[in-house]
This record gives structure tokens, C-alpha cells and sequence, in this order.
């Protein structure tokens, strides 16, 4: 099809102008990062010549490890264990007869709708009374099982789609259920477990009211928590601040241009369905 | 957070999905399949635990006059009553209201002028690189956004300095700590974050559409304007729907990006619910008072996605 060269010009003329207003926020504070941090920047200055050290030194005040490594062992206790027990939880509500099994359901798609900010208090008063508060538990449990409506949906909408022919094969042919969920269903859930995973990485590496609230320690929050408190502290020194911002963020940004086909088909996905 | 932006925009998507669920399963005659029960049971215990639980506490709470160490003291309803009689608290619910505007409106228009034209310019560089570019902040922490934008805003920041540099440095301002600037100012962070994640969806929403109604819409002599009204506007429907109800949950239940940029000032210009039962609960020690606040943005949520969600099913 021919599209008009004047339509041309000014299609590329607005996605241009969008790219930008994405870009220069993110170009304005790399180019603060780099000037001189023993002086207040002013946003339009050329940083010349550049500071790099000033990432060397916000690697250091920020913890730049210690933060990675946390919020590591974060994503690392949550997201397995929250992918198989959704992905168990899913396989039984997908199959036929179950007791209950409409209003099991019906239960956990209600929890797609509660906002966070609603059970935080309570959240506090139970993780207090079990000794977890700034522990890095109070942030992993509460993730688990704010994670299963979202889960279980998923899971149990991809199993409820495998063509019955082949689940009815395996039954005839004696397959128990454990055996129908490892031999049939599992191997053909692999796209789908894929990107419950990228899913549940990005929510709870981005965590940050949990962790704000649950843990006081910013070298046991996610990364997102860790922010927070590195603003309050450094909330004069804006270069620093901006590099060290920078170094926080640099491993999603790496990981997503690395898995940029992955993340985006993974997150339509998930709002697709 | 997270978990609000994204999850629960499939709540009453299940709707097509339940039925064609169900319909693969032919129910035949049998026992009921109680061991199936077995495999849900460890995911029932940890959502049970750790949110159910908490929100029928929240609920319970609601009720009640406690500062959260003391004796609590029953309260009736005085505690909702509390949320349209105290200025601040309404406030919160009007900000998250105004803010649907830049959370979702916005992203949602403009990602439909950038989907259509990355459409257009389908095979092109320009078209995979804009997808791309746009969609960077949605992978970022909200906090994040937050910090990076309060340097932008900030009195010596980036558009201070740019008004400057072109002659116009009588409208710098300091965006966030200016009353009228403040909340349009932080609901413009909302949209930078959205806007990517608004035109991919829309994108993916366009791919199905059949092309050779674009070109006979064009043969009919259609200009683009007319185009996007009778093809690709009815086309993205089911996307539309789904965009806005991701975008609007963000919207109401947004912390992160306030939290970091205003914490809800100057004044309380741009609090919001969320921010709102934080300092609430955790600094003024009305764990009650947010509580009530807690409920009603929970049914706000339901009250204002249920009847999107009805809209996309009767496509």
C-alpha cells in the first residue's frame, strides 16, 4: 500500500517527538550523572568533560552489590515457588469434576482487583507477630501469595486450552494425573511458564511498597525499595544520586535489550488474556 | 506497585476464556474429582494467608478506633464517615480520579497515534526502534521514574533550564512544589510510564486486523482521519479495553511514583488513596481511618473496572 509522502513526513515527525519524550528524561539525567559532582547542576549544562568516576563513587555509597545480591535472593526464593505452586494450583482447577472448582475460581480471579495498598497494615501486624519484620521473609511470603490470583489464572487458562483429545489419549492409555501434568501438560506450557516468569521477576525486582514498609534495612529490600531510601539520603547530592539511580536500574535495562522480543510479548500476554 | 499495574486487568477477561475452558472439558458423568483439590491446596494456603486473610483484617479494622498498639475501641462507621468529611482524605479520591486522565487517557490516545503509525511504517527501522524506545519505562522500578523526574522538574533541572535557554525562563517554575503544577506535573510521570506499554498493546491489536480493509478504505478515498475512525478504532476495541483497564488501576492505586517525587505535597496537592492509608496507618497512627480508606479504594477499583470489563466482552 502507498502512503502519501507528506503522511510520511509527519508520521515519522510525531513518533519522533514520543521516542524523545521517553529518551531525554532518561539522556538528561545520564548527562547530570557526568558532571562535576562537587558543584549543583544545572539541567541544560554540556557535562564536559565527562566525570565517570562519579559511577565509580555511587557504586560504592549505593551498595550497588549488596543491592544486586538482595534483590537476587529475592526473585530467587519467589519466583520458583511462586510459578510451581500456580502452576499446580492451575493444573487442578483445569480439570474436569472438580468440587468447588467454579468457586475456587471465582475466588482467586476476585484477588486480581486488590490493590497492595489494601492489606499493607495487616501485612505489617502479621509479619510483626511472626518475628519477620526486616527480614527479608516479610517481603518473599506476602509476594507468594500476592502473586497466585494472577498465577493460578494464567496457568489454569493455558492447561484448560490443551486439546482434550491429547489428555484423554493419556487417560486411556492409564496415565494417573501426576503423570498426564508431567508428560502432556508440562512440556506443552513451556511459552506460557515463560512468561509468568519474566512476569513475576519484573514485579517483584520493581517491588516497592513491601518493601518500603516491611523492611527498614534497604540492603535486605528489592532494588526498587533500596531507591527509596538511597533518594532520602542523598537527596542533595544530585549527581551522585543520579549516577547511582543510574548503576540501580542499569541490569533491567540490560536484561530488557537483551530479552526485549521475550518482556514484550510477555507482558502483552499477560494483559491479553 | 507491580502487582496493581498489571494483574488485575484480567479479572473479568476470564469471562471468554472460563467458558471455552470448560467447553474442552466435556463433563462427563463421574466422581467428583476430589484429589484435584490436593494440587490447589498449597496455592489456596499461601493466597489465603496472605492476602485473604489480611483483607478481611483490613475489613475488621475499618471498624475500629486504634492507633495500631493500643486497645482498639469500636467505631462503627465513623471511619468512612471520616473519609468524605476530612478534606484530605476526599482529596486523595479526587487526585486518583484527575489522575486517570494522565495514567490512562493520555497514554491511551497517544499510543494509538504511535501504534498507527509504526503500523504504517511496519517494515521500517523507525518502527521497531520506536517500539522499543517506548517501551523502556515500563521495565523500570516506578521509583525510578519518580527520581528521574523530580530532576527534571526540579528549580535547576532539565525543562527549567531549557525554558531558560530559549528565552521562556519566566514560566520556570518548580514543577513539584508549585500548588496548580504539582499533581498535572506527577500524573505526566504516569504517562511517560504507560505510553509504551499503551502502543505495543495497541499494536499487537492492529497486526490482526485484516489489511486489505485499510486499503479499501484508501480506495474508497478515505484521508487518515477517516481511516482511523472506520477501521482501525472499531478494530482495536477488545485492546482499548484492556489498555484502559490496566492504565486506570495504575492510576488509582498509584504510590510509588508520588511517594518518590511529592509524598503527596506541597500541601496534600497530590496525594492520593494509597499514599494516603500509608500515612494513615504508618505515621499518624489511624490504622481505622486507613483502613476505611483502605476498603473504599478497593471497591472504587471494582466499581469502575467491572463495567470496562463488561465493554469488552460484547465485542
Amino acid at each position: 500500500m502507498r502512503i502519501p509522502r507528506r503522511e510520511q513526513t509527519t508520521n515519522v515527525l510525531i513518533l519522533l517527538t514520543l521516542m524523545m519524550f521517553t529518551l531525554v528524561p532518561l539522556l538528561g539525567v545520564l548527562s547530570t550523572a557526568l558532571q562535576p559532582a562537587d558543584r549543583v547542576p544545572t539541567g541544560f549544562d554540556a557535562p564536559w568533560p565527562l566525570h565517570w568516576e562519579n559511577f565509580s563513587e555511587a557504586w560504592r555509597i549505593a551498595n550497588v552489590l549488596p543491592l544486586m545480591w538482595s534483590s537476587t535472593v529475592i526473585v530467587l526464593a519467589v519466583v520458583p515457588t511462586a510459578i510451581v505452586l500456580a502452576t499446580l494450583a492451575g493444573f487442578g482447577l483445569a480439570q474436569p469434576r472438580v468440587p468447588g472448582g467454579r468457586f475456587l475460581s471465582m475466588l482467586f480471579i476476585a484477588g486480581l482487583t486488590i490493590p497492595a495498598e489494601a492489606l499493607i497494615s495487616p501485612l505489617y501486624y502479621q509479619m510483626q507477630s511472626f518475628g519477620l519484620l526486616n527480614n527479608r521473609l516479610a517481603i518473599i511470603l506476602p509476594l507468594i501469595g500476592l502473586y497466585m490470583p494472577f498465577g493460578v489464572f494464567w496457568m489454569r487458562t493455558h492447561f484448560a486450552a490443551t486439546p482434550v483429545e491429547l489428555i484423554e489419549a493419556a487417560r486411556l492409555d492409564g496415565a494417573s494425573p501426576a503423570r498426564i501434568f508431567w508428560s502432556v501438560q508440562l512440556p506443552l506450557a513451556r511459552s506460557a511458564l515463560s512468561a509468568l516468569m519474566i512476569l513475576f521477576f519484573l514485579w517483584t525486582w520493581n517491588q516497592f511498597l513491601l518493601a518500603l514498609v516491611l523492611v527498614n534495612d534497604p540492603l535486605k529490600r528489592t532494588v526498587a525499595g533500596a531507591l527509596g531510601a538511597f533518594q532520602g539520603q542523598y537527596s542533595t547530592n544530585i549527581v551522585l544520586l543520579c549516577a547511582g539511580s543510574l548503576l540501580i536500574i542499569a541490569p533491567s535495562l540490560l536484561i530488557f535489550f537483551v530479552f526485549q522480543r521475550q518482556f514484550i510479548g510477555a507482558l502483552l500476554q499477560g494483559s491479553d488474556r | 506497585m507491580a502487582i496493581t499495574d498489571a494483574v488485575p486487568s484480567r479479572a473479568g477477561q476470564s469471562g471468554p476464556d472460563e467458558r471455552s475452558g470448560i467447553r474442552r472439558y466435556p463433563s462427563r458423568r463421574g466422581r467428583a474429582n476430589w484429589a484435584a483439590l490436593l494440587w490447589v491446596l498449597p496455592a489456596l494456603i499461601a493466597y489465603g494467608t496472605f492476602e485473604l486473610y489480611p483483607l478481611v483484617q483490613t475489613i475488621r479494622f475499618s471498624f475500629y478506633d486504634w492507633d495500631g498498639v493500643g486497645p482498639a475501641t469500636w467505631a462503627g462507621l465513623d471511619n468512612y464517615a471520616g473519609v468524605f468529611t476530612n478534606s484530605e482524605q476526599f482529596a486523595s479520591i479526587e487526585h486518583a480520579f484527575i489522575l486517570i486522565i494522565f495514567f490512562s487517557v493520555l497514554p491511551v490516545a497517544l499510543g494509538l497515534v504511535a501504534a498507527s503509525i509504526i503500523r504504517e511504517a511496519r517494515a521500517g527501522v523507525l518502527g521497531t526502534l520506536g517500539r522499543v524506545v517506548l517501551f523502556i519505562p515500563q521495565v523500570l522500578p516506578l521509583a525510578a521514574a519518580g527520581i528521574i523526574w523530580t530532576w527534571i522538574y526540579a528549580k535547576d533541572g532539565l525543562i527549567n533550564g531549557f525554558l531558560t535557554a530559549i528565552g521562556l525562563g519566566k514560566l520556570a517554575t518548580d514543577w513539584l512544589a508549585n500548588f496548580s503544577t504539582a499533581l498535572p506535573a506527577v500524573g505526566l510521570i504516569g504517562c511517560w510510564v504507560s505510553l509504551g506499554f499503551c502502543t505495543v498493546l495497541l499494536l499487537s491489536g492492529i497486526s490482526k486486523i485484516d489489511p486489505t480493509l485499510y486499503e479499501a478504505v484508501r480506495l474508497d478515498g478515505a484521508g487518515r482521519y477517516q481511516e482511523f475512525r472506520a477501521v482501525t478504532l472499531p478494530g482495536l476495541r477488545r485492546e482499548i479495553v484492556v489498555a484502559a483497564s490496566v492504565t486506570v488501576i495504575a492510576a488509582l492505586s498509584s504510590f510509588d511514583v508520588i511517594y518518590v517525587a511529592t509524598n503527596g505535597g506541597p500541601g496534600y496537592q497530590t496525594i492520593v488513596p494509597g499514599l494516603e492509608i500509608y500515612h494513615l496507618t504508618f505515621t499518624s497512627q489511624q490504622v481505622g481511618a486507613g483502613s476505611a480508606l483502605a476498603v473504599l479504594l478497593t471497591l472504587l477499583i471494582l466499581v469502575v473496572i467491572l463495567p470496562l470489563q463488561r465493554l469488552a466482552r460484547e465485542s
